[in-house]
């Protein structure tokens, strides 16, 4: 059954102070979600362009979007203590503050991979990348529809999340043995190569986390928890 | 929602049997199968022709709190006043439909509205304990207009206690009830309408002119007082809706618009007009 609102602002409320808060939770979300994606695309630049620069800015942002974590999660605190929010307004708000910790950890592990990328510019190119951009580009694709869904509250993109991790799975699995090959070839290359890994678990972790947003914007949008199925069943 | 019974089998058979004495009144448990206390079955109230329950159907569980809630106007009140027959007193009123408590309709014939009142108690707005009365006879009221006998005294102080006021008034059981504090007075009341032993409990916005500590009192005392009797609550306050019920019932315009468990309401309402209603998106 599904719920009466979408989560979708519709009607405004009838206190527009209220109505403007759950706006400002909204535009702080997304502008932290676009700060997200910005950061894993230049911390992967700073590793395929060998731009230490880039590194940098990356660890200088994150103080940004861990500003926008605590300002999010006091917003949210502040309408839970003052205003009750009931339905899709709570459905919101829980969601909220599910969502800035996911986007939080998505920015550090810009900020990991933009480490290890630093630190790989300081020696030879291990060989071409192979398929870490693709890998890259996957994670920044599922961020992005994660919160594209969240933006339209549109269940069915979110779940398009949930079906695309497999990918992303697979593909770092792929790229791992690749570099587990290099490593047998010449032990000299396992340092690099042992960094490279790092930074593929960074984006398949990336990749979980949205995945976690997608599924707390199915919950915002329909009100059923799609999380963790199996426990729900072991538990019934 | 399927009867209780045949709706025949409520009717007595013509004449009408003169109303029963305290001594004689039958038992609401008619050994019917239902899994309500109270049901409401098409329910409908007018005053003149103004239409003001439409076709309210639900069920009440036993020892389970429901809330009404909804905007100024919407029948919520009407509506709780019916499941106790106190619209008879009012010219110009008209109920149609049933009311089953156990199973047996409220507004068939030879159900006494006074008897009726002593197994559904309900508690006002504002605290009305008898002006005249020390708090002693307040809470034995009851008894003593219905001639109940028993140890009267026992039968106080055990409602007292169950409305959490015995420990304040135990030493000037002899005083006034209205020297007493609104929300004091409001227990009080709560004590006189349980000394009658009722099986349902009606509130109509009993914590409206209280302070929040009163208030926190009644809901804690809603809470207890669950575990014996059903209660049914019209309340203003969402936030005490959602504390006290197990289930709420939206009422909007005289209709019931969406009934479920409190949380559901609350969290991910069905209807439109409810989730406009609880997010505050009304007018």
């Amino acid at each position: 059954m599904s719920p009466a609102s979408s989560g979708r602002p519709t009607a405004s409320h009838t206190d527009k102070a209220f109505e403007s808060d759950l706006r400002l939770v909204r535009e702080k979300l997304l502008a932290m979600g676009a700060k997200v994606e910005e950061q894993i695309a230049k911390s992967m630049r700073s590793l395929t362009d060998r731009d230490s620069e880039l590194g940098e800015q990356v660890k200088e942002a994150d103080l940004e979007i861990n500003r926008l974590e605590v300002d999010i999660d006091e917003l949210c605190r502040k309408i839970l203590a003052l205003r009750q929010p009931a339905a899709s307004d709570l459905r919101l708000i829980t969601t909220a503050l599910k969502i800035v910790t996911d986007l939080e950890r998505i920015g550090d592990l810009a900020v990991n991979i933009a480490e290890r990328a630093m630190d790989l510019n300081q020696a030879p190119p291990l060989a071409a990348y192979v398929d870490m951009p693709r890998l890259a580009e996957l994670a920044q694709e599922q961020v992005k529809k994660a919160l594209d869904s969240f933006v339209r509250a549109d269940p069915d993109e979110a779940q398009e999340v949930l079906a695309g991790d497999d990918h992303l799975d697979d593909l770092f699995v792929k790229i791992f043995n690749e570099l587990l090959a290099f490593m047998m070839e010449d032990s000299r290359n396992i340092r690099r190569a042992t960094s490279l890994v790092s930074i593929c678990k960074h984006l398949e972790r990336i990749g979980d986390h949205a995945v976690n947003v997608a599924e707390m914007v199915i919950y915002m949008v329909r009100g059923t928890d799609v999380r963790h199925p199996r426990s729900r069943a072991v538990e019934s | 929602m399927t009867p209780a019974v045949p709706a025949q089998a409520m009717t007595p058979e013509r004449p009408a049997p003169p109303p029963p004495t305290v001594a004689q009144q039958p038992p609401l448990t008619a050994g019917t199968e239902t899994p309500f206390k109270v049901e409401v079955q098409d329910l409908n109230v007018y005053f003149r022709a103004n239409h003001a329950i439409r076709h309210v159907s639900l069920g009440v569980k036993p020892q389970t709190v429901l809330a009404v809630i909804g905007p100024s106007g919407c029948g919520k009140s009407t509506f709780i006043r019916a499941l106790n027959r106190m619209h008879d007193l009012v010219p110009g009123a008209r109920v149609e439909g049933k009311v089953f408590v156990d199973g047996k309709d409220l507004y068939a014939r030879g159900i006494d509205p006074v008897l009726l009142r002593r197994r559904v108690g309900m508690v006002f707005q504002r605290p009305n304990p008898f002006p005249t009365m020390s708090i002693f006879e307040n809470v034995a009221a009851g008894l003593t207009l219905n001639g109940i006998g028993g140890n009267h005294a026992e039968i106080v102080e055990r409602c007292l206690r169950q409305a959490a006021l015995w420990d304040e008034v135990k030493d000037r059981l002899k005083h006034a009830g209205t020297s007493l504090s609104g929300g004091q007075q409001q227990r009080l009341c709560i004590a006189r309408a349980l000394a009658v032993e009722p099986e349902v409990l009606l509130m109509d916005e009993p914590a409206s002119a209280l302070d929040p500590i009163a208030t926190a009192k009644i809901e804690e005392l809603i809470h207890e007082l669950k575990e014996k009797y059903t209660i049914v609550i019209v309340t203003h306050s969402m936030q005490q809706a959602a504390r006290v019920s197990d289930n709420t019932a939206f009422f909007y315009l005289g209709e019931l618009i969406e009934m479920g468990q409190t949380a559901q309401i609350f969290t991910n309402p069905r209807e439109r007009r409810t989730e406009d209603y609880v997010t505050g998106k009304f007018g």
